[in-house]
């Protein structure tokens, strides 16, 4: 049988409290659960600021998932999730968190977070994750305007670069850099099929093209696959990446220099992983105090 | 907001696009689909704070839509091929929030 | 007199030696695709003229067909490749009105007229999940020999439904299912019900006329044919030998085309 496959990129499962932060005293206490199909993600906002947040891998039962990522974030703090004003559920497909008193769709979170992290004047999203791609264009607030999700082929998505890493018997952490180790920039491989790229790069490596070169030809193949998508829902300053692939310079410079200019720089307090968290938590407080 | 639902893959590009603005979520278009590609669901609105009603791809559908959709768009890629063919979803739609893009 | 019909596949290269006059099959040839497509094309044309006892200058004339004519700068013609299905499957099978083809790389169908003419095609191509390297894929990720595919899909007693329109996606799919401990036969089963699936989808928008031929790598596939089978609720024709009917069709091209 096949083994289990390392993980696309090696992130740490760590929660955080943020310091000089504190609940006691706020008005409204919510939560944001972000249960994707790899990652699981709480964050808890104290009166709208970020307090503490926690990033786990997502077990068998996402209920399950989403009680314990909750609760891993919570700890040391004091609180409980009784206390939680309002939490809503957001991520992949119809997602269960059962102690939500709503669920929303995770690109209008991951927009709001987003909007959060970086401020508003990010306009363009693009979330390339282990099976998906988001491409999500929004407002000044935060709301969604435009947007698409592929998840029906691997192309543009972390598992797409995986593969080809695994082919060419790279770390997937050194794509990026590596393929930056040629004299000049291939043409790209012209299929945007990752089966057919794989047999495109078998060839390419038979006559004699050196590693860097193939994954130069794969990461630009990529980042014109991701500029189509973008283009779709239109790319605006400013822009903004998240997900696996924002630590893939490889697709990444390739993007940008498609693109004609560069994505704002990740905010080191803020993991982006969490953004749609963070956009759950912020709507849950909207949520609450309009109950009121 | 502009929702585009579908994907691209190795073939081509296949997106059933809907605008929420316009659409009034009459379900005309789920109705008019002879393959069961569309049904209603809800979308989160953040100005209201509440749900709209709006179609999206039934999950049996959303990963194959150009073979699903394709006995609607004959003549597509073919030989003989003509201008392409206003699919019936799109025929129903009152409002006009829908189109596809291929 | 003799011609030749080369057609140059994604994964083989065919070779087809017909005697003018009345057409007859003198020999075949074929060879794997590698790098150097010339090279294959080569090979397997010259194992087509040992077995025929024939040398190059005693052909007379060759037709090309395939996805990379360049390979055959030889060739003094060229046809499409659903051009040379039509009239390859229409020689063997005279009744055959729509002929499907589905290689390694992609997949097409072609409808023709009595005669064998073609008279309007579709292709489908450039996503893996539709043709031969699906299953390739799928065999090393089930650990199971690609000619083991069929047999084992027959031996299933139901199909468990896939979500993955992929052939990445698919392979982790297989993985899951495995661990799930659904049995290889079931999901070899799936596997061979969803490539048809979306090859029939492909072939309804031709509209399909009986009788229906089924040739290149799959037909060679009974899991697949069975599944072709039930999925177009009808009976389906599968030469003996469904890699060389491109060729085939090329080399009745090229007697028509020396005749003339």
């Amino acid at each position: 049988m096949a083994e289990e496959k390392k993980e696309f990129w090696r992130w740490p499962e760590y929660r955080r409290t943020v310091p000089g932060k504190d609940w006691k005293g706020a008005q409204v206490i919510t939560a944001g659960v972000d249960v994707g199909s790899v990652s699981s993600k709480t964050a808890i906002m104290v009166d709208g600021e970020l307090y503490a947040y926690a990033i786990m891998r997502t077990g068998s039962s996402s209920a399950g998932s989403a009680e314990k990522v909750t609760n891993w974030a919570l700890e040391g703090t004091g609180l409980t999730i009784k206390d939680i004003h309002y939490t809503v559920g957001t991520g992949y497909g119809r997602v269960n968190v059962p102690f939500a008193q709503r669920a929303i769709t995770e690109i209008a979170c991951h927009a709001r977070g987003a909007n959060f992290i970086w401020g508003p004047t990010v306009r363009t999203v693009l979330d390339m994750g282990g099976q998906d791609c988001k491409a999500i264009q929004c407002d000044s607030k935060g709301k969604v305007t435009n947007f698409l999700m592929n998840d029906k082929c691997a192309a543009g998505t972390g598992r797409g670069m995986e593969v080809f890493a695994d082919l060419l018997n790279v770390p997937i952490e050194e794509v990026g850099p590596r393929s930056f180790e040629i004299d000049e920039e291939p043409e790209p491989v012209s299929s945007t099929c990752v089966v057919f790229a794989k047999t495109e790069a078998v060839g390419l490596l038979r006559a004699g093209w050196p590693t860097e070169k193939v994954l130069a030809a794969y990461t630009a193949a990529m980042a014109e696959r991701v500029v189509d998508l973008l283009n779709r829902v239109g790319v605006e300053k400013d822009f903004v990446i998240t997900g696996g692939i924002s630590k893939n310079i490889g697709v990444v410079r390739r993007l940008e220099k498609r693109l004609g200019f560069q994505a704002l720089p990740m905010k080191p307090e803020f993991d982006p992983m969490i953004a749609g968290s963070i956009g759950a938590a912020l709507f849950a407080k909207a949520l609450y105090e309009k109950g009121q | 907001m502009i929702i585009n639902y579908g994907y691209k893959d190795g073939s081509g590009e296949y997106f059933i696009v809907i605008d929420t603005a316009r659409c009034n979520g009459c379900g005309a278009c789920v109705t008019a689909c002879p393959a069961g590609v569309l049904e209603m669901t809800t979308e989160f609105d953040p100005d209201t704070l509440e749900d709209m009603v709006i179609p999206h791809l039934t999950e049996e559908h959303a990963k194959k839509i150009k073979y699903s959709c394709a006995p609607c768009k004959p003549g597509q890629d073919m030989a003989g091929s003509s201008e392409a063919v206003v699919p019936p979803c799109v025929l129903a739609c009152q409002p006009q929030a829908m189109t596809h893009s291929w | 007199m003799a011609v030749a019909g080369i057609d140059v596949g994604a994964k083989y290269a065919k070779a087809v030696i017909l005697k003018d006059g009345q057409p007859e099959i003198l020999s075949k040839g074929i060879a794997p695709c590698g790098f150097d497509l010339k090279e294959a094309v080569e090979a397997a044309f010259q194992q087509a003229l040992s077995e025929a006892k024939l040398s190059r200058d005693e052909i007379k004339y060759v037709v090309a067909t395939g996805a990379s004519l360049e390979a055959v700068p030889f060739a003094n013609d060229s046809v499409s490749m659903q051009g040379a299905d039509a009239r390859g499957a229409h020689f063997l099978f005279p009744s055959v009105r729509t002929v499907i083809d589905i290689g390694a790389e992609m997949g097409r169908a072609a409808r023709c007229d009595a005669t064998g003419k073609m008279v309007d095609f579709v292709i489908n191509e450039r996503c893996a999940a539709g043709a031969g390297a699906f299953l390739e894929a799928m065999a090393r990720a089930l650990e199971v020999k690609l000619e083991e595919m069929g047999p084992l899909s027959l031996e299933a007693d139901k199909s468990p439904p896939m979500n993955a329109q992929c052939t990445i996606f698919a392979e982790s799919e297989v993985v899951t299912l495995i661990h799930e401990g659904e049995s290889k036969k079931n999901i070899i089963r799936a596997l061979h019900d969803a490539i048809a699936e979306r090859n029939i989808s492909m072939v309804r928008r031709l509209g399909i006329e009986k009788d229906v031929a089924l040739v290149g790598g799959l037909a060679k596939n009974a899991g697949f044919v069975d599944a072709m089978k039930r999925g177009l609720e009808m009976d389906i024709l599968v030469p003996e030998e469904p890699l060389f009917v491109g060729a085939l069709g090329a080399a009745l091209i090229a007697a028509e085309k020396s005749a003339g």
